[in-house]
């Protein structure tokens, strides 16, 4: 047994942390229809508004920032049965339960990952699509620092929904139905920040308390979401 | 030391096995039988913390694994039926992301070295997925030489091996515990290795 390494260096959080992100891109990239169906997806349901209610600018740029809030929550429910599948189907999510470190980072890698997929496409292509709404540049940038802050958040929940409808027939839309109540503090909040810029009252407090929702988020649900795994895997 | 005391296992509202008491000590190797349905799975998902027990405990050096967790984790490497390698990536991919997975960074060099050692030399940058069943099992396998793990809990370790392979393991297994470690796993194949006296444990 020359070949075996007589003792293998340890493997510290941050490391684990990164280990996970690169996995789940390098996995992503290898499978890019995946991606680009979440984000299609989102760019034809923003599209068709314009379409369906008219060409009446002072409505659209009423209804813009809910348009895009609502189809980045839709577009997010899309991608949130594949978090954690594919790695339950081929035995590796097993592999993941017994890791010495920490589950609950490991599980914050995963979603990192997911955000990086799923949710930072959508935020880069908002303001492309603010512009067919005829949204103001002040208003453009507001609805961007809303998504940056909102669709972690949309990432966080569901990975908890998901986690908890793991290898359930269905699952698909029980989560969507299990996850979607619950974002929606992140979307009046969301929406809520764009509002105020048009009607000139402070954007600040939206802004704030989506960031605590964020930190929030951030503290509890990958703890959450490995406790569900586990219980998923019984 | 693995300690098991008293246990029981019920799936749904059939019990598989209870009172099921036994220990595993340095350099012990434990083959667990019985026929399919019998539990042997299960024991081995207990083992690993995946199944609560319906009763009784397992304890890790006189702790309860459910109280050691991720202490325990880092001793312990386990191989299921399923063999948790990704289709989209090659065996070296798979392998340094499984390692670090169970908490072991191994660089390239350990890495082509444990595969190559599987007899994958010629292999190791193909995609997975170009594999037949045999050489993925191998690149599974591949982990325990990444691993510095005490304990081995292997699921049908030889499913899709062949004679050749069977050897290796038989040789890898030797040589853990040889080295002070602890083997428990199913088979049925016929699992011997040499200078060491293989416990039976049958599940009825």
């Amino acid at each position: 047994m020359s070949s075996a390494p007589a003792s293998p260096a340890r493997l510290s959080l941050p490391g684990l942390l990164r280990l996970v992100v690169r996995r789940d891109l390098m996995l992503a990239m290898r499978r890019r229809a995946d991606v680009l169906t979440t984000l299609i997806f989102f760019v034809m349901v923003v599209s068709l508004f314009p379409l369906g209610v008219g060409p009446e600018p002072e409505m659209l740029r009423k209804m813009a920032a809910g348009v895009v809030w609502v189809a980045a929550l839709l577009a997010s429910m899309l991608s949130l049965g594949r978090m954690f599948m594919a790695d339950y189907v081929d035995g590796t999510l097993e592999q993941m339960l017994l890791a010495p470190q920490s589950l609950s980072v490991l599980v914050l890698g995963k979603i990192l990952a997911h955000w990086m997929l799923s949710g930072l496409p959508l935020v880069l292509m908002a303001p492309v699509l603010g512009l067919q709404f005829d949204m103001s540049v002040q208003a453009l940038w507001v609805l961007i620092v809303s998504l940056l802050l909102g669709t972690p958040v949309l990432s966080m929940i569901g990975a908890v929904g998901a986690a908890l409808t793991l290898g359930l027939r269905g699952g698909g839309v029980l989560v969507s139905l299990l996850v979607l109540p619950l974002c929606i503090p992140v979307l009046i909040f969301g929406t809520g920040a764009v509002e105020a810029v048009t009607s000139s009252t402070s954007v600040a407090p939206h802004l704030l308390l989506q960031g605590a929702l964020l930190v929030l988020a951030a503290v509890f649900t990958p703890w959450v979401t490995a406790h569900a795994l586990r219980i998923s895997m019984e | 030391m693995l300690e098991i005391n008293n246990l029981a296992c019920t799936r749904g509202d059939h019990l598989l096995f209870s009172g099921l008491s036994f220990s595993l000590s340095d350099g012990e190797l434990m083959q667990v039988q019985g026929e399919n349905g019998k539990g042997k799975t299960s024991l081995l998902r207990m083992l690993c913390g995946f199944l609560m027990p319906a009763e009784g405990e397992i304890r890790w050096r006189g702790e309860n694994i459910r109280e050691l967790d991720e202490e325990y984790y880092a001793e312990m490497i386990y191989l299921g039926h399923l063999n948790a390698i990704k289709d989209e990536l090659n065996a070296l991919e798979n392998l340094r992301i499984s390692a670090g997975l169970s908490g072991c960074e191994v660089d390239d060099k350990q890495a082509l070295a444990a595969l190559r050692h599987m007899g994958l030399r010629g292999r190791e940058t193909l995609p997975v997925k170009v594999l037949s069943q045999g050489q993925r099992r191998r690149v599974a396998l591949a982990r325990l030489l990444a691993s510095d793990a005490r304990l081995w809990i292997l699921d049908e370790p030889l499913t899709a091996l062949d004679v050749g392979a069977v050897g290796l393991m038989q040789e890898l297994i030797g040589a853990h515990l040889n080295k002070g470690g602890m083997v428990i796993f199913t088979t049925h194949q016929p699992l011997e290795v040499a200078g060491v006296e293989t416990r039976r444990l049958t599940l009825a």
